[in-house]
């Protein structure tokens, strides 16, 4: 037995030591990194909603929350469709839909996926009001371009059947539209567009 | 004389115990290093006191922040009315939690005017380099915990602030969107939020802090602290070997400080008791509103010390761009040691083209806190935010260049206690 120490192999074992010692320290790192994600229960109470509109008739609209948010579905006419195609762009503030919030499959002048059925978040870009659905032709007091569409009360932002704001709105963006995708002709998932292509 | 005798006995027993102690814990030997025998140069002025003044804001924010959460209750149904709690129906209540709020806005008058201290006199230069990044570092983390404390009282702007700055993440290209859930915890900032950056605000951030201000300490003592002359008074020094141009921080500069403390905690009390929202500077007035998920307030503003920042990130069209240009705007500032060029550096005697620059910078700073005060919908506002944003960065990229050729004036060999005396 010497008195020196074997340095080749004081060296090995520090760094075999630090290696494994470090791949320790990630490994148990990774529960709490993980541990800041959504919880089982904020996935669940954020998960997508699934939505039957089979009994919804044509011109009709129904609510449906998602993410606290709440989130409208309009069955679309002809004839709605005909007079959201006669809005002329400029009076649009966002016609194409540029600098307002929907998916890509949304980025089109009917801002959906189905030009018949609209899917969009109902809180005003303004301040956060709730708009209400006006769909009759030139009402008295919405003026006789009024061609149907969104209208929110709190500050008189105009909105067309679309969600596309009006020039003289207060609103800077057209309403949001959420991610979404269809199950079959009936069946809207709101919060999920897993192979949906823009 | 047995009075006399029994004081000697007294004291004879104390200094007993200090030398039992001593044998067990260096007690005396770190008052020493870190008081009694520090040695600061003797000329220092009136911009010196923000360190220690930090410190006290610090000791403030600990003590007020821990009484605080005595009654506070960090759940978005209870968290809005905990706080009202607290300001109506808790003895004193009211003081402590203006004491803490007013605290977060004096912490950042203290620290910014620390900053312009290192940068009228150079104490980020060589040797001070990590001295300057820990203090950068300290700036972040205060900004950290500011911003998240600021959620907690669960108002609209609690809420809002939170959902704009937490929603820059998502600007990163690849990871955003996945990084601010990861950030909320959840797909909306609730409840989970919430109570995650309470844990972060009483816990995780001011250890960090403390720990941060601990190095920051250490490593200005490692280094010694300049002074407004900006020549090192170590290079100088009595058979002693201690500094010529030196004086012991205590009792000399604790007795100074003592005198900035008086004035800063009559200052500090005077808006405490008469000011206490500052007219919406300090507390914003949406914030005595509960937080809504579904309305967002007319003008949104982060709180004051924030604006410069957000001025920036405004400015820019693109979110993704802002958000980077704001980091940037901060990130700079880590880099100043290496940017700045010149040898001199004291502003006694440094040229006029750092003079002129950093007036600019000053007012280029100001200008954008107040900028990022106003509405974004005036377009002069836009405009002079980019034109305030550009001269920020030029300040920094062009350093340089316009610090290596600068004309300085020779630097005094011992320290003089007026500049040009």
């Amino acid at each position: 037995m010497s008195d020196e120490a074997d340095l080749s192999r004081r060296h090995f074992l520090t760094v075999a030591t630090s290696i494994v010692g470090g791949i320790g320290v990630v490994l148990t790192a990774v529960p709490f990194v993980a541990s800041f994600r959504p919880s089982a229960r904020a996935q669940a109470m954020g998960g997508p909603v699934e939505v039957d509109i089979s009994k919804l008739e044509d011109g009709a609209m129904m609510r449906v929350v998602w993410r606290g948010l709440p989130v409208w579905i309009l069955r679309r006419t002809q004839d709605m469709l005909g007079r959201l195609a006669a809005e002329p762009d400029a009076q649009l503030k966002d016609p194409g839909s540029a600098q307002s919030d929907q998916p890509d499959y949304a980025r089109n002048p009917a801002r959906a996926m189905k030009p018949e059925i609209l899917v969009v978040v109902g809180v005003c870009t303004h301040l956060g009001c709730a708009p209400i659905e006006r769909f009759d032709v030139a009402p008295a007091d919405l003026g006789p371009d009024w061609k149907g569409g969104f209208y929110c009360p709190c500050h008189g932002s105009r909105f067309d059947l679309a969600g596309r704001v009006m020039n003289g709105s207060p609103a800077p963006t057209n309403l949001a539209i959420p991610p979404y995708r269809f199950v079959g002709d009936n069946v809207v998932i709101v919060g999920d567009d897993t192979g949906v292509k823009a | 004389m047995s009075g006399a005798r029994s004081e000697a006995a007294a004291q004879g027993r104390f200094a007993r115990f200090i030398g039992w102690v001593d044998e067990r814990f260096p007690l005396t030997a770190m008052i020493k290093e870190h008081a009694t025998e520090y040695y600061a140069a003797k000329n220092f002025n009136a911009w010196y006191v923000f360190g220690v003044l930090a410190l006290m804001v610090l000791v403030i924010q600990l003590v007020t922040g821990i009484f605080l959460t005595m009654n506070y209750k960090p759940s978005a149904t209870e968290a809005f009315a905990s706080v009202e709690y607290i300001m109506r129906d808790v003895q004193w209540g009211w003081l402590i939690r203006y004491m803490h709020s007013t605290g977060a806005s004096a912490f950042f008058i203290v620290v910014y005017l620390h900053m312009f201290r290192a940068l009228l006199y150079g104490s980020y230069k060589n040797p001070r380099e990590l001295l300057w990044i820990i203090g950068m570092v300290i700036y972040l983390a205060l900004m950290a915990e500011a911003f998240m404390g600021y959620l907690l009282p669960w108002g609209q702007m609690s809420y809002w602030g939170a959902q704009v700055i937490v929603s820059l993440f998502g600007a990163i290209p690849g990871i955003g969107g996945e990084l601010v859930e990861w950030i909320r915890g959840d797909y909306f900032i609730s409840d989970i939020t919430l109570n995650r950056f309470f844990a972060l605000h009483v816990a995780a951030v001011p250890l960090a802090l403390i720990l941060l201000v601990v190095m920051h300490i250490l490593a200005l003592h490692e280094t010694g602290s300049l002074n407004p002359d900006g020549i090192e008074i170590k290079e100088r020094k009595n058979e002693k070997g201690i500094p010529l141009d030196g004086i012991a921080f205590h009792p000399y500069y604790t007795a100074k400080d003592l005198v900035a403390i008086v004035i800063f905690l009559m200052l500090f009390a005077a808006v405490i008791f008469f000011a206490p929202e500052m007219g919406g500077y300090f507390l914003e007035h949406a914030n005595f509103e509960p937080a809504n998920s579904l309305k967002t307030p007319e003008h949104i503003a982060p709180v004051w010390y924030f604006t410069p920042f957000y001025a920036i990130l405004r400015s820019v069209p693109s979110k993704g761009w802002g958000a980077f240009l704001m980091l940037m705007a901060i990130v700079l500032l880590f880099f100043l040691p290496w940017l700045d060029r010149c040898r001199v550096k004291s502003i006694r005697y440094r040229g006029s083209s750092y003079k002129a620059a950093l007036a600019i910078f000053v007012v280029s700073f100001v200008a954008l806190g107040y900028l990022g005060l106003q509405p974004a919908t005036e377009k002069v506002y836009v405009y002079a935010s980019r034109a305030f944003t550009i001269v920020y960065f030029l300040f920094f990229l062009l350093m340089p260049f316009y610090t290596r050729a600068e004309k300085t004036r020779p630097v005094p060999e011992r320290v003089v206690y007026k500049a040009g005396s």
